[in-house]
């Protein structure tokens, strides 16, 4: 078999292998269970102290919220002044400007929200300032929100519980103390020790085998891309992100940041599992989201390692396979499944072009951020996938013949309109930016902006139509990844896919947590025989139908005009 | 009354239907579902296209926008049709039970004199007259006297009740015949206001609330409605974008085509039937909440007498004492039950007359009958020629023969512990003061009550037996009939604190009762059916009144309720699962012409855009007719687990969803072909 394909099953075992002891480490953290690294409580308490936190106290959802939005609203702050800033803050060595505000505010809700969609190129656009104590400390508590929103539903999910759902700064905390900064700490050192810079020193000046003088950014890179991959952030260091041989030197630390991209992802569901209790619960969750997943890196990665059918007919032979947009070091396997695992995830982080990949790739990638709950973001992919849950559970509790119930607890009238409307919200997103930005493409295209609409698209027709379609729903997952031909710096951009952010962030973890918690006030009925188990394949196939279907159904015009058109003209 | 006409549709109802499908267009009424009043408004704006398409060609031809147009208001006259025709049949139901409640005279009360008014007249707190012949005029409850009652005009049950003043069965129902003695019943309820109006009142759409279930998938479905709003709104751009000029035409076709119509159309008929459903099986709910109630149920509170046993004891066996010829000692205990007119003593003679070797026995003339008494605990009779004897208790017939210096023989003492324990009762029989034998009395199991309950327990939901009868006899029983478990002794405020019990774990409990002790569970119970032959206070405080009295009825409501709630689950799913087939009919047309690569999503090789277009909102439409039947039926409920029901109907609902329009659009397109 192709080596290259065996490093991409070698990549998915290995992460599934780890991700298992990982979850069930997970739930022993927040179980209160002895772990090994409970030598990091002293400096919990300290925090704590520090802060004026009980962490013992209990909150209910709403505190929860309340207690994620404030501090969310502080930390948004405190980034767009500081890139607004940044030409004058300590540790410029390259004297980069200010960000225009414009961009700033993309820029800043962008890593707040964990989305990472960079208008900027980090060589240029930001600070080792910056990038340190904006954007690694964003990506540090932008994952642990997640994280925190969803271990409120988990507690909500517990037999009996009412409304104490644990302390939300207990969960933030231990999320970075016991989980990403030990996690981070591993690969930040795998990659430094591979060659990811780790200096202070500003850019390097070389002189070229041809005699110019070439200058090198540089900087303390491999922490804030351990950090990047593990909390499905995505925003790189550099401007072309992993596909920077200082930012993914060699194959060993593609192989390292593909695995902690995935790996939170799919350990949270076994997590949940050891949580709960309830296992078979998370083999099946697992099995449904596999089960989208690996439909999308199948078709992917034939597509790549296949090669460009328009160029063969060319009568050009590609040997190598799709090559255009992707590092010879790693290939078309492994880029195309890079592609899927970081578009599963809401990381967004790439080791390729996506906008130079098939349209096969494409249409998966699009898929992947539209459906955006086959793993998912740290957190949110369980979240979103929750409200596929609520839906499947409601009309497949109709069709047993019972009020639908999940956990032992009835879903109503109160719990199916925010689930309705957190489904609703998605498409909503997607579909009204990229047609808003059609709209104005089309009737204003010599508008007297600082890009004319007329210039967006590197690409006309269909495949420029998906560097729109993409770019929403980059924003609207919270992805960030971008399909390079779009020139998005600018202000018509900047500001859409910034409300886009905000919008698909916030409302979908408001929503899963306040119908968590509205189930977990509600009356526990113990389970029955007539009581639709949830955790059969059966069960299974109703969600991942009503996945398929709410997504399918939603997109499926816009994806044809995308990447499905795209994909039959190249036949 | 119970219905035996199976037909969905007769030609009244029909034709009352389609009145109602027009007036229904109303979209002040429309607009309480929202699913159609959009493809109501999708219909106006088509109906100004095709007026606009008359001078202009822009948006298609007259004949295509028309063709459309007509499919569209259709579509809205389909779904009022199904509404329609499920309200005719409910009220078509309703009207057979009211029409016992015509105005009929009544002999009110009047300071102590007669006085002859129409029922209509007769208001809450009047006192009326019945005798043998009499209607009863209005339902009200006996205060003085005791009547036989011919109730066959609300239950179908031919046989005469007894209804008395004071006990349990001290209620009348309007309508109802009395049949002997006299009468007197104080009016209960106030014209308009009693249980049967009430029930008219669900299956009639205008007061008909829609139920906490039905709102939430409403909710559900006008999410889903939204979504294609919104995917519809932004292809407009999308379009222009791709340079493909998309006819409003085909806007809203694509809209209405994905919408889901074919649920949102039949919604309302589906509670409606359910309540129908409910009807039809005599028992009158005093809200549709109640109804999916049942069919949440977990535990069932059934009493032992009339549900799990046929009322009464009955002889099985005669064991004579050693040394005693059987035939003698059958013949003392056939004497000693002539004149017993308990149905134990009738069984006993009853099952003598089946063994053929005896011969029939009749009491000497003279006899003096010894009647049962509380304290002797026996009863028998004395012949004239000096014979005694006596069947009773095993302690009463103990202390006989003792006094009389006979002994008590031990292996007929052994034999009565057996019968006891086996939870049948013995009685002894003694013929001058010495044992002759034991005959053995035991409960009879209604049959296929075990089967019903085995079905209970596959759907989830757990029976409880209450019964007076002692712990041993209970549990033999209970487990002879397969409850799961039983209250014995029971006392009313058992039962109330079973139910409390139960609803603590989180369970919904259902009772049935009749009595005015039942009252406080009857309330307390999430489903409490009152016996329709009960008190007024125990028909007051349940939610659901049971016109045959029959205690076994709570099974059939459970069925009731499931099956409303499966018709919703499975109708929904079947109308979104359509969308694929739909979406594969209509995007392709969208952009074939401009984007000829995309002839490669015409998977059924429909035949034009045009065509394909129209069978889908052909299709679309007439699946609610065809559909209709299964909306008033429901859909069948089989116990066979929650997952494989679940299982079951994704296969057929939902796979069948996803195959069925493919099929049925293709075959339309086909017959479309040959007029475009």
């Amino acid at each position: 078999m192709n080596t290259e394909y065996i490093g991409i099953i070698f990549m998915y075992v290995a992460t599934v292998a780890l991700a298992i002891p990982l979850g069930k480490y997970i739930a022993k953290v927040f179980k209160g269970e002895k772990t090994w690294l409970d030598f990091m409580a002293p400096l919990e308490r300290l925090i704590f102290k520090f802060s004026g936190i009980d962490p013992n106290r209990e909150m209910n959802w709403k505190q929860h919220l309340k207690a994620l939005l404030t501090v969310n609203v502080l930390w948004l702050f405190y980034a767009f002044f500081c890139l607004l800033s940044q030409g004058h803050l300590p540790l410029n060595p390259d004297h980069n400007p200010n960000q225009t505000p414009d961009l700033a505010f993309n820029t800043a809700l962008s890593f707040l929200t964990n989305t990472n969609l960079q208008d900027y190129s980090g060589e240029s656009g930001a600070t080792y300032y910056t990038q340190l104590f904006v954007f690694m400390f964003l990506h540090f508590v932008s994952a642990a929100t997640g994280f925190a929103a969803m271990m409120v539903i988990f507690k909500a999910m517990k037999d009996k519980v009412t409304d104490k759902l644990g302390n939300f700064w207990d969960y933030l905390v231990k999320i970075i103390t016991r989980l990403l900064l030990p996690l981070s700490f591993v690969v930040a050192v795998i990659l430094a020790f591979n060659g990811t810079p780790t200096s202070f020193k500003g850019k390097d000046t070389v002189i070229g085998l041809q005699g110019d003088t070439v200058h090198i950014s540089r900087g303390p890179a491999a922490a804030m891309i351990a950090i990047k991959q593990t909390g499905t952030n995505g925003g790189g260091w550099f401007g072309v992100n992993s596909a920077h041989p200082f930012e993914n030197p060699n194959y060993l630390t593609n192989m390292v940041e593909d695995i902690s991209i995935i790996i939170i992802p799919i350990s949270l569901i076994f997590a949940l599992g050891f949580y709960l209790n309830k296992k078979k619960l998370a083999w099946v969750i697992f099995g449904v989201m596999t089960t989208g997943f690996l439909l999308m890196v199948f078709p992917s990665v034939i597509a790549e390692v296949n090669g460009n059918p328009a160029i063969a007919h060319l009568g050009v032979s590609q040997p190598t396979g799709s090559m255009e947009g992707k590092e010879v070091r790693f290939g078309p396997a492994a880029s195309a499944y890079w592609g899927i695992t970081t578009t599963v995830t809401s990381n967004g982080s790439v080791n390729s072009m996506h906008d130079s990949m098939m349209p096969v790739s494409g249409l998966a990638q699009m898929f992947d951020m539209m459906i955006n709950s086959f793993y998912g973001g740290v957190g949110v992919g369980f979240m979103n996938f929750y409200i596929f849950i609520i839906i499947a559970v409601f009309i497949s509790g109709l069709m047993v013949g019972r009020t639908p119930e999940f956990m032992g607890r009835k879903i109503e009238a109160r719990e199916m309109k925010i689930a309705s409307l957190i489904a609703l919200l998605h498409p909503f997103i997607i579909l009204v930016g990229t047609s808003l930005a059609s709209y104005v493409l089309m009737h204003f295209p010599n508008a007297d902006w600082g890009t004319k609409p007329s210039a967006w698209l590197n690409n006309p027709g269909n495949h420029g139509f998906s560097e729109m379609l993409y770019q929403y729903a980059s924003s609207a997952a919270n992805n960030g990844s971008g399909y390079a031909g779009l020139t998005a710096n600018n202000i018509f951009w900047n500001v859409s896919t910034g409300l886009v952010i905000f919008v698909g962030r916030f409302f979908p973890i408001i929503g899963p947590v306040a119908i968590a918690g509205i189930l977990a006030n509600k009356k526990f009925t113990p389970e029955s025989a007539g009581t639709l188990k949830t955790d059969t394949t059966t069960f299974g196939i109703m969600i991942f139908a009503v996945i398929v279907i709410v997504a399918a159904l939603s997109f499926f015009p816009a994806l044809t005009l995308g990447p499905i058109a795209e994909h039959f003209s190249l036949k | 009354m119970k219905s035996n006409q199976n037909t969905l549709f007769q030609g009244d109802q029909v034709k009352d239907a389609l009145k109602q499908s027009f007036i229904k267009l109303d979209p002040r009424i429309l607009v309480r579902n929202p699913v159609m009043f959009t493809v109501e408004i999708g219909t106006v704006v088509m109906l100004i296209v095709t007026i606009f398409s008359l001078t202009n060609s822009q948006q298609g031809s007259f004949g295509y926008n028309f063709t459309i147009f007509l499919v569209l208001l259709l579509t809205v006259l389909f779904a009022n049709f199904a509404e329609g025709i499920a309200e005719a049949r409910g009220k078509a139901q309703a009207e057979s039970l009211r029409k016992t409640r015509e105005e009929t005279p009544a002999r009110m009360l009047v300071d102590g004199t007669e006085k002859q008014v129409m029922s209509s007249l007769l208001r809450k707190g009047d006192v009326f007259l019945c005798e043998a012949g009499d209607t009863i005029p209005t339902d009200g409850e006996i205060i003085e006297g005791i009547a036989t009652i011919d109730e066959s005009a609300i239950t179908g049950e031919s046989a005469p009740v007894i209804r008395e003043s004071g006990g349990d069965k001290s209620s009348v129902t309007g309508g109802t015949k009395v049949l002997s003695d006299r009468i007197k019943v104080l009016v209960t309820t106030q014209p308009g206001e009693s249980f049967l109006d009430k029930m008219i009142a669900l299956v009639e759409g205008a007061s008909r609330q829609k139920t906490p279930n039905e709102i939430a998938l409403t909710i559900l479905l006008a999410g889903f409605t939204l979504i294609f709003v919104i995917v519809c709104v932004t292809l407009k751009p999308f379009g222009d974008y791709a340079n493909t000029p998309i006819t409003i035409a085909a806007f809203i076709s694509l809209f209405v085509c994905l919408i889901p119509t074919t649920i949102g159309g039949l919604l309302s008929a589906i509670g409606i039937a359910g309540m129908d459903r409910a009807l039809r099986a005599n028992v009158i709910t005093k809200s549709g909440k109640a109804v999916e109630t049942a069919g949440d149920l977990d535990v069932l509170l059934l009493d032992k007498t009339g549900t799990i046993t046929i009322g009464n004891r009955k002889a099985t066996n005669f064991y004579p004492a050693t040394g005693v010829n059987e035939t003698e000692f059958i013949k003392a205990c056939v004497l000693s039950s002539l004149a017993d007119e308990t149905p134990e003593g009738k069984s006993i003679v009853e099952l003598a007359g089946q063994n053929k070797s005896i011969p029939m026995v009749k009491a000497p003339a003279d006899s003096v009958f010894i009647k049962f008494t509380a304290e002797t605990r026996s009863s028998g009779l004395d012949t004239p020629d000096g014979l005694r004897v006596r069947k009773g208790a095993f302690d009463s017939i103990r202390n006989i023969a003792l006094k009389a210096g006979n002994v008590f023989p031990d292996g007929v003492e052994d034999r009565v512990k057996a019968i006891a324990s086996n939870g049948g009762t013995p009685l002894v029989v003694s013929q001058n003061e010495k044992i002759l034998g034991v005959i053995e009395l035991q409960d009879i199991i209604k049959t296929g009550i075990f089967e019903r309950f085995e079905r209970l327990r596959k759907m989830g939901v757990k029976t409880v037996m209450v019964t007076g009868d002692n712990p041993l006899t209970a549990k033999f029983i209970a487990e002879k009939a397969g409850v799961d478990d039983y209250i014995a002794e029971a006392k009313p405020e058992d039962k109330m604190n079973y139910i409390k019990k139960e609803q603590q774990g989180g369970k919904l409990v259902a009772m049935m009762g009749d009595g005015t002790n039942d009252a406080p569970a009857l309330a307390q119970a999430d489903v409490g059916v009152a016996m329709n032959s009960g008190t007024q206070a125990a028909k007051e405080a349940g939610n659901m009144v049971d016109l045959d009295n029959d205690p076994t009825k709570l099974i059939e409501i459970v069925e009731i309720g499931k099956q409303l709630l499966m018709t919703r689950g499975t109708l929904t799913t079947f109308s979104i699962a359509n969308d694929v087939a739909k979406y594969f009919a209509i995007v392709p047309a969208l952009f074939m012409v401009a984007i000829p690569s995309l002839r490669a999503l015409n998977v059924m090789n429909l035949h034009s855009p045009q065509s394909a277009i129209l069978s889908a909102v052909i299709f679309n439409a007439i699946i609610i007719p065809l559909l209709i039947p299964l909306a008033l039926r429901g859909v069948e409920y089989k116990p066979i687990g929650a997952s494989a029901l679940l299982r079951r109907n994704l296969l057929i609902y939902g796979l069948g969803g996803v195959i069925v329009p493919f099929i049925g659009i293709k075959l339309i397109d086909l017959l479309v072909a040959l007029f475009i």
